[in-house]
């Protein structure tokens, strides 16, 4: 069987002049959590409306589970459990109530409904709040509520949108450990502002700017990406000549920062700062500072998406 | 069925606000004070209607005037109900709840409908319990009585039909209602820019006009004529409403 539940191709969609998402094209297997990033207005959530049929695409074809959606929306819409920006929550209903309406919509038999309440209840640490009406909780309760609402069905793809807003950092670890848990038995697309939830639970990231797609990688080679690192020293007699330190093992190049500073950039499998530090005592050049440097998601982020900017900038 | 869960749902929704309350409490109070007024009137002229020998009896003097009054006051009130049906939800953002469920639009549309019809049903059963008081002491033309019931009917699922549609152009309740209120009220008086004059225009509007077609269920007069214009009514605004909620999802 195939095992890639979310397969999007080409997908656009235009409002008016405006190209918010522009010819995206992906795929996700089971057993992935996607992460979807992106600067605010970038598109997520217009691709998210349209993975969940809120919205038509102008062009291109979304296939859940194997079933395409825009010829048979009825079935692939029941693979799909969604949380929105705002979560879809009636305030006037209780949460036994709400969930119970929202397994009878999912289409789930009367006799069952009872059990999948109880079940998305638990999975998201409701169980104390069943009786409760949901305009009376908190905006923690209320995302929890929404979670739910989107697993009640067990569907195949789960697709949230910044499922971890408004929540305390408790909320958010034990949200972040339901989602990881979601990703063993189901497809997960999470957007996000929040770039180390994206280290933590995803196995794949995409990064999204004005439409288009311009990151896609699983989650292990940007790592591995990422450790091209570097370390930070100073010096209080900077060295005039740093040949003896590019010689060093590992070494690959050098940048001065000024002011005695100096960025050592090394592989990914090397450890040059012990001999570096041997070096700066047997040179006598008083070293002051030594930190190792990594590149973190965000400066990828912020590269890629500034990048973008730019050249939409250059041709204008 | 989907349909009758999300009627149900809709049901519930609105007895769980105190405007379905309040506008059950007050338009039955009104109701009945018309109703005990009529009533009133048809004890002074009871002798004298006898002494005439005159075939208008309780029905005609009671229980008629009150379902014409009774449509009045609902052209007022179904504006308040239908208002928030759709508005409501695209503004609680819970309208994609419903889309991302596995159910077309024509079945969010018709739950919908259905969920107001019902609390219709209650309204019109209460007011029918009034006129249906008056078998305790009196005889009632029955037939005249079903007749206008059915055209109360059919004017509330009317009204209502409207109402869904402006609900569903808009997210500001308070605008769908005073639209609905506006374009209801225009249908029932289009008929008075045709005056007396017997041209083609005035035919046309006496021929649109929700007035007219109700007034003659109310004499009586089953038409088959006056069944096909409130069908049609209904109909279009359903799929109007759809297709309103469609667009949406498409192209803009």
């Amino acid at each position: 069987m195939d095992d890639t539940l979310i397969r999007v191709e080409h997908l656009s969609r235009h409002f008016g002049a405006l190209r918010a998402v522009d010819g995206v094209s992906f795929e996700v297997r089971r057993g992935e959590v996607l992460g979807f990033l992106g600067p605010n207005g970038a598109g997520k959530s217009t691709t998210m409306q349209m993975l969940t049929g809120n919205l038509a695409p102008t062009t291109g074809r979304i296939t859940l589970n194997g079933i395409d959606l825009l010829e048979r929306p009825r079935a692939a819409k029941a693979c799909v459990g969604y949380l929105p920006e705002q979560p879809p929550l009636y305030r006037e209903l209780t949460v036994d109530e709400y969930l119970a309406l929202c397994a009878r919509l999912n289409r789930i038999p009367r006799r069952e409904a009872r059990a999948a309440v109880g079940r998305a209840k638990s999975r998201c640490g409701l169980e104390s709040a069943g009786g409760r009406l949901i305009g009376n909780l908190s905006k923690g309760y209320q995302q929890r509520v929404g979670i739910a609402q989107a697993i009640i069905h067990t569907p195949p793809v789960v697709i949230l949108d910044e499922p971890t807003v408004g929540l305390d950092p408790i909320q958010i670890r034990e949200i972040r450990a339901l989602i990881a848990e979601l990703g063993r038995e189901h497809s997960v697309i999470l957007s996000t502002h929040i770039l180390p939830e994206v280290q933590t639970v995803c196995s794949r990231v995409l990064i999204i700017d004005r439409g288009r797609l311009v990151l896609s990688e699983s989650l292990e080679d940007l790592n591995r990406g990422l450790g091209e690192t570097g370390l930070r020293v100073a010096f209080e007699q900077p060295p005039a000549d740093t040949a003896a330190i590019a010689a060093l093992p590992g070494v690959t190049s050098i940048q001065d920062l000024g002011d005695g500073r100096l960025r050592v950039c090394h592989g990914p499998d090397a450890e040059p700062a012990a001999a570096l530090a041997r070096l700066a005592v047997e040179r006598g050049w008083g070293l002051t500072e030594l930190s190792p440097e990594r590149r973190t998601l965000e400066q990828v982020f912020v590269e890629l998406v500034h990048q973008d900017g730019n050249r939409a900038e250059n041709a204008a | 069925m989907m349909v009758f869960t999300l009627a149900a749902h809709e049901l519930r929704r609105l007895f769980l606000s105190p405007l379905a309350w309040a506008v059950l409490a007050v338009v039955q109070f009104i109701l009945a004070w018309m109703f005990l007024a009529q009533i009133e009137l048809f004890m002074q002229w009871q002798p004298r209607l006898q002494q005439l020998d005159s075939p208008r009896g309780l029905t005609d003097i009671v229980a008629v005037p009150l379902l014409g009054n009774a449509a009045i006051v609902l052209l007022l009130v179904v504006p308040l109900l239908t208002m928030r049906l759709i508005s409501d939800e695209r503004r609680g953002q819970t309208l994609s709840l419903l889309i991302s469920a596995p159910l077309t639009m024509t079945e969010i549309v018709i739950g919908k409908y259905l969920g107001l019809l019902a609390f219709l049903g209650i309204m019109l059963v209460l007011i029918a319990a009034m006129p249906l008081s008056l078998l305790l002491g009196g005889g009632l033309d029955l037939g005249l009585l079903a007749a206008g019931l059915l055209g109360l009917a059919l004017l509330l699922a009317s009204f209502a039909a409207l109402g869904l549609f402006m609900s569903a152009l808009t997210p500001q309740p308070t605008v769908a209602a005073v639209s609905t209120f506006g374009a209801l009220l225009l249908l029932w008086i289009l008929d008075w820019a045709g005056g007396l004059a017997e041209s083609g225009e005035s035919a046309l509007l006496r021929g649109l006009s929700l007035l007219r077609h109700y007034e003659s269920l109310l004499t009586g007069a089953v038409d088959s004529r006056d069944l096909a214009y409130f069908v049609l009514f209904i109909l279009a605004f359903l799929v109007l409403s759809i297709r309103r909620l469609d667009s949406d999802r498409l192209q803009n």
